[in-house]
This record gives structure tokens, sequence and C-alpha cells, in this order.
């Protein structure tokens, strides 16, 4: 016998406590997030509900705490959403259609692909730079919603790309083939059959991206968006305030009262991106088994 | 029926070539913009930081060990804030490298299919969070709580912004990791467990070691994101650039650095400017090196099932 | 090796033009291979083909997986094109226009050569926009005929009845069966001179392959029919010729009884008794 049964024997009940133990662990390890997540909910919901008055909403940032509200900051928020979102898709759904549908498989193409993955991994405050030398200065459009607005749709353009490239793969062959086999051309086969079918996809990528850069701080700090302005921007080449930048200001702020304000104004920024996650959340559990 | 001569009106349809030639240009113009922007940031921060380098000795800026940019005797040595970027780096990797694996060795191997589509979702809501909630957190929850362990904890510190960076970069480790181990196909862990071997074993001798370069390249990517990280240390880190170890003091960070001096008003053309590229760059090339070696870890240890 | 191969196949075409040459002054020719040969890369996948499909009839190919049968099929539309590493040499004449010319459109070949493929391969959109698809993209906007011809090629394709209160639903929602003759109806909807059916049943259970070869003895009075199949069952009910292909080469081209009761290579006896393939 080269086992011998009794140490095997033996052997085992430490052998399944070790491995109820890490199981244990494991678990433990998955909790922490969870109990973070609650822990953060929690304490703000704690701070800042209070402060969620119509007043706040209505306010312009004040140096006062009893007189600051977000309404700058929220309209700002949308103006620059209202502008990034639209160049975003334009870069990033082309980009994804070219490098997809249209791009040879050559050197080039390979390397737009690295270029894209790395560009995925530069930190945020970098695309900051950029935008701060080349959009503030160079192109002269100053602190405006235009200039943070081409910034951030660079910076999320590598997210929308990455999850529009995927939702176009997922559109089998057959249906391509069923589309080219009577007679359609490329285009209408990729506007017609493939993109409607990769759409989903598409808009959960954009949403999840999206949701992203509202909540992006580094790079406003970088172009030198305000932080106290008491106007809301009537054209793409007004300067403007946005909520992330607000509760940065906040936080700063040594009085006590303003880390309440810090509180509301970042339970009404979660309450927004969680809105978004959700609908991402449900468009893609509706259509992620199609084909 | 009724001839609806589709044939002839077929025949007769003139189609336009034009959209079929065009549509190729204008789509690949538009992906040449993401090969601009890599262009543009190279552009920016090499000729702003050959700038900086015609005032300030490259010399000073490698070796010295003090960084004092807003002194009227400033002094521009790199290493504080790369040492404050490290101290934070290695406190968040202690936090989300151990616990970011369990999570997901334990959503992959352990949970139900139900657990997991009730944890993944929450994990995804935690790795949608703004860093400046992250920020807010730290400075305002996390650092009150560790300086009732820790009384000689300062406010602004390493260990409470490095705490929350690690929490940051958690759920997107886990995620990443979690992929690794799926994709090990389960005729491995059948093989395993078929001999008696525990789920344990299993997953610490079979499934691990054949997720090995997936499991790196998540740990990597997720350590990039932390040294790019910057509203959590510009809220909760401080902004004395400080060349000890000790992670109870202040410190600064070259994210923070930049954002204190864009934050502020720092004068067109002066050598405090130029430096940010200079740091710009120092952390932009810290950044695409981890991510090339992410890269270079998946490409080499591929494993072929 | 291969060289003798070929010599026999070719000498077979040249005793079926002489044997059968009556019967083809009956039907027109619409389709004729002239020595077509064609390469994926460095492999020789079809050699040599020599072959003439006629109108109105239902013409089979046959033979064993890897034969070359599909790529063949896939030729005569040039979606075998999709694959970016073919090359080919020799003739493929469609009506008289080589349709390996430089110069052709293939959409225009594709719009008059319809295809019907393995696996329902049915359009992520309602059944009526299935069907539409193909009069659209040629340009055919209006309602009123768009609802005719929707209905003329659901009715075409015997699928109207269980579809009519239906039309916007998903075409996904239906049986493969029925998947699959959506298909035929999205093919017939821009009303082509042939379709092509590359093993149109592998897919669908008994049932919907009768109905299937059913619908196809209908629509062979309108149309002319070329068919892939590995079911040789199949191939004896449905065609009026059967082509056998193995290792690239035609063997055999003649009546589909001839072939399955008579046929003068024992490679063809061999395939269709069921000693290989």
């Amino acid at each position: 016998m080269l086992l011998d049964a009794n140490v095997i024997e033996k052997k085992r009940s430490p052998r399944l406590m070790k491995n109820s133990f890490m199981k244990m662990l494991f678990l433990f390890s998955t909790l922490i997030g969870l109990v973070v997540l609650v822990v953060l909910l929690g304490t703000t919901l704690l701070d800042g509900w209070k402060y969620l008055t119509v007043d706040f909403f209505t306010n312009f940032s004040s140096s006062r705490p009893s007189r600051a509200g977000i309404k700058g900051a929220i309209l700002g928020t949308l103006w620059l959403m209202a502008f990034t979102t639209p160049i975003a898709i334009f870069l990033s759904v082309g980009t994804a259609l070219y490098l997809e549908e249209y791009a040879p498989k050559n050197k080039f193409t390979k390397f737009v692909e690295t270029n894209i993955a790395n560009l995925a991994g530069v930190p945020s405050v970098v695309f900051g730079l950029l935008g701060l030398t080349i959009f503030v200065r160079q192109f002269g459009l100053g602190n405006s919603v235009i200039a943070a607005s081409l910034t951030l749709s660079l910076m999320i353009m590598p997210v929308i790309v990455v999850a529009s490239q995927e939702a176009l793969r997922t559109v089998p062959l057959a249906v391509r083939e069923a589309s080219i086999g009577m007679g359609a051309s490329k285009w209408q086969t990729v506007s017609r059959i493939i993109l409607p079918a990769a759409i989903p996809g598409i808009i959960t990528g954009i949403i999840l991206a999206i949701s992203r850069a509202i909540g992006e701080t580094a790079p406003l700090v970088v172009i030198g968006i305000p932080v106290a302005l008491l106007t809301t921007p009537s054209s793409p080449l007004d300067s403007f305030q946005a909520l992330p930048m607000q509760i940065y200001n906040w936080v700063k702020m040594p009085q006590a009262e303003f880390q309440n304000l810090t509180a509301a104004a970042i339970i009404v920024l979660l309450a927004l991106l969680l809105m978004m996650n959700f609908v991402a959340i449900i468009i893609r559990n509706k259509y992620s088994k199609r084909f | 029926m009724v001839d609806l001569n589709i044939r002839e009106r077929i025949a007769n349809n003139q189609r336009s070539k034009l959209v079929e030639k065009t549509v190729p240009i204008v789509l690949f113009s538009i992906t040449i913009i993401s090969v601009l922007t890599t262009i543009g940031i190279l552009y920016t921060l090499i000729v702003e930081t050959v700038h900086f380098f015609g005032r300030v000795s490259i010399v000073e800026f490698l070796t010295s060990t003090k960084w004092n940019a807003f002194s009227s005797t400033p002094s521009w040595g790199i290493f504080p804030l790369i040492l404050g970027t490290l101290k934070i780096v290695v406190i968040g990797a202690i936090v989300a490298v151990p616990t970011g694996i369990g999570a997901a060795i334990y959503l992959s191997e352990y949970a139900s299919d139900r657990t997991r589509r009730i944890i993944k979702p929450i994990l995804e809501v935690l790795a949608g969070i703004p860093t400046v909630v992250y920020g807010a957190f730290a400075i305002t929850f996390v650092t009150p709580f560790l300086q009732s362990f820790i009384p000689p904890l300062n406010h602004f510190n390493a260990l409470s912004p490095g705490i929350v960076v690690g929490i940051m970069i958690l759920p997107m480790i886990a995620s990443l990791t979690e992929d690794a181990l799926s994709s090990v196909p389960n005729s491995m862990r059948e093989g395993s467990l078929g001999m008696g071997a525990t789920k344990f074993e299993t997953v610490s001798k079979v499934v691990l070691p054949a997720a090995i370069s997936g499991v790196g390249a998540a740990v990597v990517l997720g350590l990039s994101r932390a040294i790019g990280e910057t509203m959590i240390v510009s809220i909760a880190a401080g902004s004395t650039p400080n060349s000890s170890f000790n992670i109870l003091e202040s410190l600064q960070t070259m994210t923070g650095f930049i954002v204190q001096v864009t934050s502020g008003d720092a004068a067109f053309g002066t050598d405090v400017y130029y430096s940010l590229y200079a740091v710009g760059m120092t952390l932009f090339i810290f950044t695409l090196a981890m991510n090339m070696i992410s890269q270079w870890i998946t490409k080499r240890f591929r494993e072929e099932y | 090796m291969i060289m003798t191969k070929e010599k026999t196949s070719a000498i077979h075409i040249d005793n079926k033009n002489l044997n059968h040459s009556p019967m083809e002054m009956q039907n027109k020719e619409i389709f004729t291979s002239k020595n077509f040969n064609l390469w994926y890369g460095d492999n020789h996948a079809l050699k040599n083909i020599n072959l003439s499909f006629h109108e109105n009839e239902i013409s089979a190919i046959i033979g064993p997986s890897g034969c070359g049968k599909s790529t063949y099929i896939k030729s005569l539309n040039r979606m075998v094109e999709l694959v970016p590493i073919v090359r080919t040499e020799g003739e493929i004449l469609y009506r008289d226009t080589n349709i390996l010319d430089k110069n052709m459109t293939v959409e225009e070949l594709r719009t008059k050569v319809g295809m019907v493929f393995q696996k329902p391969n049915p359009f992520p959109k309602s059944i009526y926009d299935n069907v539409a698809y193909g009069p659209r993209i040629h340009g055919i906007k209006d309602k009123k005929t768009l609802d005719q011809v929707v209905e003329k090629s659901l009715r075409q394709a015997a699928i109207w009845d269980e579809v009519k209160d239906r039309l916007n639903d998903n075409a996904y929602g239906l049986s493969g069966g029925q998947q699959q003759r959506i298909c035929i109806a999205r093919t017939l909807a821009v009303e082509p001179d042939i379709v092509l059916m590359d093993e149109p049943t592998s897919a669908l259970d008994p049932i919907s392959t009768i109905k299937i070869e059913d619908l196809m003895q209908e629509l062979k009075k309108e149309y002319s029919i070329i068919i892939v199949t590995h079911n040789m069952q199949q191939a004896a009910r449905v065609s009026d010729k059967t082509a056998f292909f193995y290792q690239g080469n035609v063997i055999e081209y003649n009546d589909t009884n001839i072939i399955f009761e008579n046929p003068h290579d024992k490679r063809t006896e061999d395939y269709v008794t069921g000693r290989f393939g």
C-alpha cells in the first residue's frame, strides 16, 4: 500500500475545517464592499437629508451656509451633460463602427485599438491638463461648458468604444450574411441591421460612461471651472458650475454646516447616478439574451 | 394576386454609390481623433515639460528630496510626490488586493446564481461612486473613525485616503478577477473535485493558478487606477510634500499637486505652472507603464484551455 | 492521385453532357460554371467545376462534409468572398454574364440570386420588417406596395396563415421551422430569379422539413432552386437533378433518379448507398 488510509482519514477533518474557514473569509471579503456602501450611504443620508430643502435647490452657492444651494451646480452639470453626451456618442460610436465593421485587419488598426486601451488607463487629471492646454488656452475656449464637454468626451470615449465594440460583436455573422445575401450594401447592412441590433449594448455603455463623467471632478478642477458663480450659462461658451465641483468646494470648508451641505449635494449626485445605473441595468437585462 | 412589378422597380432603383464611399472615410476620420487625443496628450506634456526643464534643472527634479513649489526659494525634487503616491497605492493595495481577489473567488466559486445576481450590481454601484464622494467619505467619516483608535493620526494623513482608495479600486479588481476565474473551464474543477479535493484546495491549487495571468492583470490595472486617483487624496491626504515614510502625517501625491496648483491661481508662464506638466508627465509615465505591464501579462501568460 | 481523379471526373461530365443534351433543350441554362477553381489560401477547395443549372428546376448538390458543396453554392452569389483569403479562377455564367467579372455589381447579383441559409437567420425585427427588408433596401418605400409584397411573399412561403395576426411580433418569437419560412419569404420578397438554399432544413425538425420540401415544389413553378444538402433522401425527394461533390470535384451530375438508382461512378454509388459520408 502506497497510501495509508488512516493518514488520509486523519487529515480529512482539518482539511474540511480549513475549507469552511476559507469560505467564510471569502464571504467576508465580499461583504466588505457591501458594508462600506451601507455606511457611506447611511452617514451621507444622516448628515444631509435635512438639508434637502426647496431653497437648497433654488439658491446659488454662497459663503454663508444658510443661503447656499446647488442651483448653479445642477444646471451647470445638466449643461455639461447636454454637450458631452452627443460629442462622446459621435466620437465613440463612429470609432467602434469603423473598427468593427470597416477597418482592415492590419497593423494600423491594431495600433488604434491598443491606443484606445491605453487611453482608458490615462488618469482623468491628465485629461484635465490636455483640456487646459488645448481647449482652454490654445482654442481660447476658456473655462466654458464646451471646453469641459470636449475634455470629458475624450476622457470617456475609450469606455464607450469598447462597450460598443462588444455590442457590435454580439450581432451574429448569420444575420449579417442574411442582409448581404439579399443584395444589401455594406452601409445598409450596418445602419439597418447591425446598429439597431447592437443599440441596447451601446446605450448601456453610453449611460455608464456618462454617469462616470457626471461625477468626474479632477479634470474640471484642472481646467479651472469656478466654484462660486452666481449665473447659469446661456450658451456653451459661458462659464458654469458643476455638482462635483460644488461638493469638492464645500468639503474643504471648515464650518460644520458645510459638511451637511456636502452630504446633501452628494445625495443629489448619487440619486442622479443611481437612476442612470438603474436604467442601464434594466436595458441590459431586457435585451441581454436575444440571439 | 396583383403583379407588383417588384423586379422592374428594383431594376429601376438608382443606388447611390456616394454614401457607400463616404461612410468609411467619415468613420475613419472619427477614429483618427482617438489617435490625435494621444498625440495631444503627449505633445502637451512633452512640450511644456521641456519648457519646465529649461527653467529648472532636470537633475534637481530627479534627485532632490524636497518639493517646495510655492516658496520664494523653491525646490523641485519629485521624490516626495512619488513617495506620497506610493504610500497611498501600497495602503490601497493592502486593502483591495486580498479582498478583491477573495470577493472574486467567492462570487465565482462559492456563491449561488441568486447571490451573484444581487452582489454584482452592488459592486457595480460601488464602482460607479464618484471619487469626490469617496473623498468626502474619507475626510468626514474614515479619518475621525480611525482617529478614535489611533490618536496620533493627523487630520490629513496617508492611512485614511489609502484605505478609501483601496475600497474604490476593489470592485474593479474583484470584477476583472472574477472574469479571469470564470473563464477557467469547469472540467478542470471537476478533475480536482473528483479526486476528493475540497473546494478550497481546488480553488487554490487549480483554479487560481490557471487564472493567474488574468488575476495579475486585474491587480496591475487596479493599482494603475490608484496611482492616477486624484480627488480622494486631494481632499483627505493634505498638501504637504513629505519625504518621510510615516503614514500618519499629511502628504501630497502627484495628482494632489496638480489639483492644488490648478484650483488656486498659478499664473500662466510661471515655474509653478510649467511644473504641472513635469509632474503630469511623471504620472503619465507611471500609469502607462502599469497599463503596458498589465497588457503584457495578459499576452505573455494567456492560458490556452 | 488527385490528377487521375480530376481526369475521371472530367470524363464523367463529358458523358453526362452527351447523354442528357436532349433534356437540357427543354429548360434554359441559368447558371453555368466553366473550369471554375477556388482556393482558400493554399487550400484548393474547388477543382475545375463544370456544371449547368436550368430554369424551373430544383438542382441538388450532395456530398460528404468538406467536399466543397457549400463553398460552391456561396460562389454563385459571391457570398464566398466574405472570407478574405478566397481566390477564384474560371467562369461562372449567370444568364450569359460572368459573375466573377470585376465589373459585376454584387448587390445586383445577390438581388437576383436569393439565398436561404443553413440556420434560420431572421433579423431581430418584426416579421413584417423582416420580409419588407429587401424591397426597402432597394428603394421601395410606399406602404401599400410593401403591405402587398409582405402578404404575397408570406403566402408563397406558406406561412401567411400562421403569422398574419402578428406581423408586428419579433421574428425571434417563432419556432425554428417558422423562422426558416420567414427567411424564405424574405428572400422571395425581392422576386429573385433563382433561390440558393444552403442546407435549409439541417437545423429543423422532421415536420418543418417536410413543410419546406413541399414549399420547394410549389416555388419551382416560378423560381429556379439550387439546394445543398447532406441529407440524401432529401435530394432524392425534392430535386430534378443532382450533382455529387467529392473532395472539391464534381464526380457526377445527372438526373436525380439516375444518381440514386444507377450511378455511373463507383464513388457516387458508395456515397448514395451510405458506405461513406
